[in-house]
């Protein structure tokens, strides 16, 4: 009872101890509070990955791919099919995506990926980050009449809007044409475009920006622009070239793709997305055909939506085209049987499905020299651990901040056992015990950690569920992005609270104000009962 | 272990036989103890004398059992005592011996009624004091009303006279009810009248409650008080009064 009674009167009497209480406070609120961030932002980037990726890759090494996607699909059904939710076949191959801004080519390099529209939704979460409410319905690779959002579907509140989405679509691509016509017609007739009576004021100024692209969109040339005979009412075929046939550009499309916004947008400072081109506009792709060796083609592309699932790794990578389309220009279809071939075949799990099981099941099935079976885990495995490898150092040096409060507590102690030594030799000469005087520091040391450690909580509980109006607050007073959306490609920093890690927290840090005790708590056991008498 | 020698007549309360204790200080050693034969009859009441660093107070720790000896023995109420594991020697310091010393020795943190209680709190678990806690409260405020401090129940000792922490003090260590009070120069901070007053309850004490008692004292006064003189020279004991050691009943 007189430990109790002690390490109370101890306490109420030394507030200094409690110096030492506020780094540990500190260091289990800062821990909490980035591990809470680590999590959410390690969540966040795979339910992305995840929404990207199927759940089950199945490939084959080669870029001409394998033949007869039902086939396997029948195959994959045998071995798992109990667990298997949805498949897709996809074709993917590396290319160059070459677009205009400003009369000049901008050319990036992309994964060209020809996906099924009515089966691919099923495998991820692809629809949900397109930019066309009906397209996150049920995908179309037709150019829309108009009605992109202009807010972001994903997160309406904290996203600047993009007003250059509104006219996107049919009325862009109208636009540009009648624009470039009229730039065409000036440049023939020899006619300045200010001479032109019949011009509306409209009109002169699409003039005026057009004559800020010195060079003409390559498609409008007579030489390149071929005829076609399919009408955008069929747009899951190819627009292919037919002699003698003009294509009207105000009216057609080529084969719609979606590429990802990251392509044909940039984020400035501000986090408003500034869009190099819109649905509507043209573009170029030059990709491998299939066979050995490849060789490159180019076509005629049309962007129909945008692809944005915030990680900008796939955004600014990802091009998506029909599967259809992409096989026949890659002649990926035999000629003889008419049978396609794909690359890969993408494979949605069940929900209670055991992801490593039907991979290892597959990987009986499917020889491994013709075929990477992989999960979506595996793909990103490197990804993954890079921030389970962060998060660890980030939890060690957090750590040692808490052990650091730990050895001021140490220090505290000892001076305490220096201070009351008299009184831990009258303790014992009233018949205390020596586990009874050591109990006392401990105790009084375990009342610190539990103290430091529950006010850590709830700091850092309440930095984590409000970080995001702190993050604004110190916005507001710097005036400058603590938290630049144009980097991190999120709006609110996600936070994740899992509670067994905040218990390891607060058993660490109350486990290191324990044992800083233990050394003092020893000592002041150990003392002679005579000599602590005779202290001064 | 208690009847290896049972005396023909009352067994002794204290008794100490041939204790030696040496300090070393560096090169030099120094001979406190050379075989000091001790005995406290029961109910007896035994001034020790000496000169100073003669180890009196060496001799009162070794009784108390805060010390232990070189070599000797130490019998309290026919048992040996200077033997016995560590938790046992300090659950006889709790229960069987009373300390009184000239520093007072009162815990700062605590009142004087804590300080009194301290003992019982040291004793009892926290589960078990909660039933003790009123009988306990009782009792140490009987003591120190008997010292004249029921006016200073919540005094911390710094608040207290050298008198009132040394009554204090002795309550603290009647509390447990020992067999034996050690009181090492009790009076030794105190004015003379305050001096007197500690002396005087130490004796009624011996008097009526038949409290054994051993004190140590430079003055000669005080001592002539105890029933029996003890003194202490070149590391052993002579009785200079043993006619009046044992006969307290
Ligand atoms: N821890 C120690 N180390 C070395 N020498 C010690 C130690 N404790 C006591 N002594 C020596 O032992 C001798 C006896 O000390 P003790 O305190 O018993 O004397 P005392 O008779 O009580 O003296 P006083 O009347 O002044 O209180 C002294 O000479 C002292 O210097
Ligand atoms: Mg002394």
């Amino acid at each position: 009872m007189y430990k109790l009674l002690l390490c109370w009167r101890y306490l109420r009497t030394r507030w200094i101890a409690l110096a030492s209480v506020i780094s540990v406070t500190l260091g289990v609120a800062t821990m909490i509070v980035v591990n809470a961030v680590m999590a959410g932002f390690s969540n966040e980037m795979q339910t992305r990955i995840h929404g990207i990726l199927s759940d089950i890759v199945f490939e084959s090494h080669s870029l001409s791919g394998f033949q007869d996607p039902q086939w396997h699909i029948d195959e994959i059904n045998r071995a798992a099919g109990d667990q298997i939710a949805g498949m897709t076949p996809t074709v993917a191959v590396p290319a160059m995506l070459s677009f205009q801004v400003r009369g000049q080519w901008v050319t990036r390099q992309v994964m060209f990926i020809g996906i099924d529209p009515k089966t691919h939704a099923q495998v991820s979460d692809f629809g949900r980050y397109l930019q066309h409410p009906a397209n996150r319905e049920q995908l179309s690779f037709d150019l829309r009449e108009g009605g992109y959002d202009t807010i972001d579907s994903q997160n309406p509140t904290e996203t600047p809007t993009r007003p250059a989405l509104e006219h996107a679509g049919w009325p862009h691509r109208r636009m540009r044409v009648n624009r470039e016509r009229l730039w065409k017609e000036r440049l023939e007739s020899k006619n300045s475009a200010e001479n032109s009576p019949a011009r509306s004021v409209d009109q002169q100024v699409d003039a005026m920006l057009a004559a800020t692209s010195p060079a003409d969109d390559s498609s409008e040339t007579p030489s390149d622009t071929a005829a076609t005979d399919e009408k955008r009412t069929n747009p899951f075929q190819t627009a292919r070239p037919k002699q003698g046939h003009v294509m009207d550009m105000a009216e057609e499309q080529f084969t719609g793709i979606v590429p990802g916004i990251g392509l044909a947008s940039f984020r400035n400072r501000q986090g408003v997305d500034q869009f190099l081109s819109l649905p509507g506009d043209d573009v170029k792709i030059t990709f491998p055909t299939a066979g050995t060796p490849p060789k490159a083609v180019s076509d005629n592309f049309t962007i129909v939506d945008f692809y944005e699932s915030k990680m900008s790794e796939y955004d600014s990578n990802f091009v998506f085209v029909p599967i259809d389309a992409l096989q026949r220009m890659r002649g990926m279809i035999n000629p003889q049987t008419g049978i396609p071939s794909v690359n890969s075949i993408q494979i949605r799990l069940k929900p209670d499905a055991k992801l490593n099981e039907v991979r290892d099941r597959l990987r009986e099935v499917f020889p491994s020299d013709l075929y990477a079976i992989a999960t979506w885990k595996d793909k990103q495995g490197p990804l993954l651990s890079a921030v389970d490898m962060e998060m660890a150092v980030l939890n060690i040096l957090l750590f040692l901040i808490i052990a650091v409060a730990g050895f001021g507590i140490l220090a505290i102690f000892f001076m305490i056992v220096v201070e009351k030594t008299r009184d831990i030799g009258i303790l014992k000469a009233l018949g205390a015990t020596s586990s009874g005087i050591a109990g006392i520091f401990l105790g009084y040391g375990l009342f610190l950690g539990l103290v430091g450690a529950g006010a850590g909580l709830i700091l850092g509980l309440s930095i984590t569920w409000n970080i995001n109006q702190i993050r604004q607050a110190v916005e507001w007073c710097t005036g400058s992005r603590v938290f630049d959306p144009s980097i991190y490609y999120f709006f609110q920093i996600p936070t994740i609270v899992h509670p067994v890690t905040i218990g390891w927290i607060i058993v660490g840090a109350v486990a290191i104000a324990i044992g800083s005790s233990v050394l003092p708590a020893v000592r002041a056991a150990r003392l002679h009962a005579v000599e602590a008498l005779r202290h001064e | 272990m208690s009847d290896l020698e049972m005396p023909a007549q009352k067994t002794p309360m204290l008794e100490t036989r041939q204790i030696y204790k040496q300090y070393q200080s560096g090169s030099t050693t120094l001979d406190v103890l050379r075989g000091v034969d001790f005995t406290l009859e029961q109910g007896g009441f035994l001034a020790v004398v000496g000169q100073s660093g003669s180890g009196k107070s060496t001799l009162l720790h070794v009784m108390g059992l805060l010390d232990a000896p070189d070599s000797g023995e130490v019998w309290i109420n026919g048992q040996r005592i200077d033997n016995l594991p560590g938790r046992e020697k300090d659950r006889l310091r709790n229960n069987s011996i009373g300390m009184v010393f000239q520093a007072y020795h009162l815990l700062p943190e605590f009142t004087a009624l804590e300080n009194v209680l301290a003992p019982l709190l040291i004793r009892h678990g926290i589960f078990n004091w909660f039933s003790q806690k009123r009988a306990a409260h009782e009792q140490a405020e009987a003591l120190l009303d008997r010292f004249g401090l029921s006016d200073r129940l919540h005094h911390r000792p710094r608040q207290l006279s050298g008198g009132e922490m040394q009554r204090v003090a002795i309550a603290r260590a009647l509390i447990t009810k020992p067999r034996v009070l050690l009181a090492d120069e009790p009076t030794g901070n105190l004015d003379e009248e305050s001096g007197a007053g500690i002396i005087e309850a130490l004796a009624e004490l011996n008097q009526d409650n038949g409290l054994s008692i051993v004190l140590v004292t430079h003055d000669a006064d005080i001592a002539s008080q105890a029933r029996g003189i003890v003194r202490l020279a070149a590391g052993t004991v002579d009785m200079i009064n043993p006619g009046a050691t044992g006969s307290a009943a």
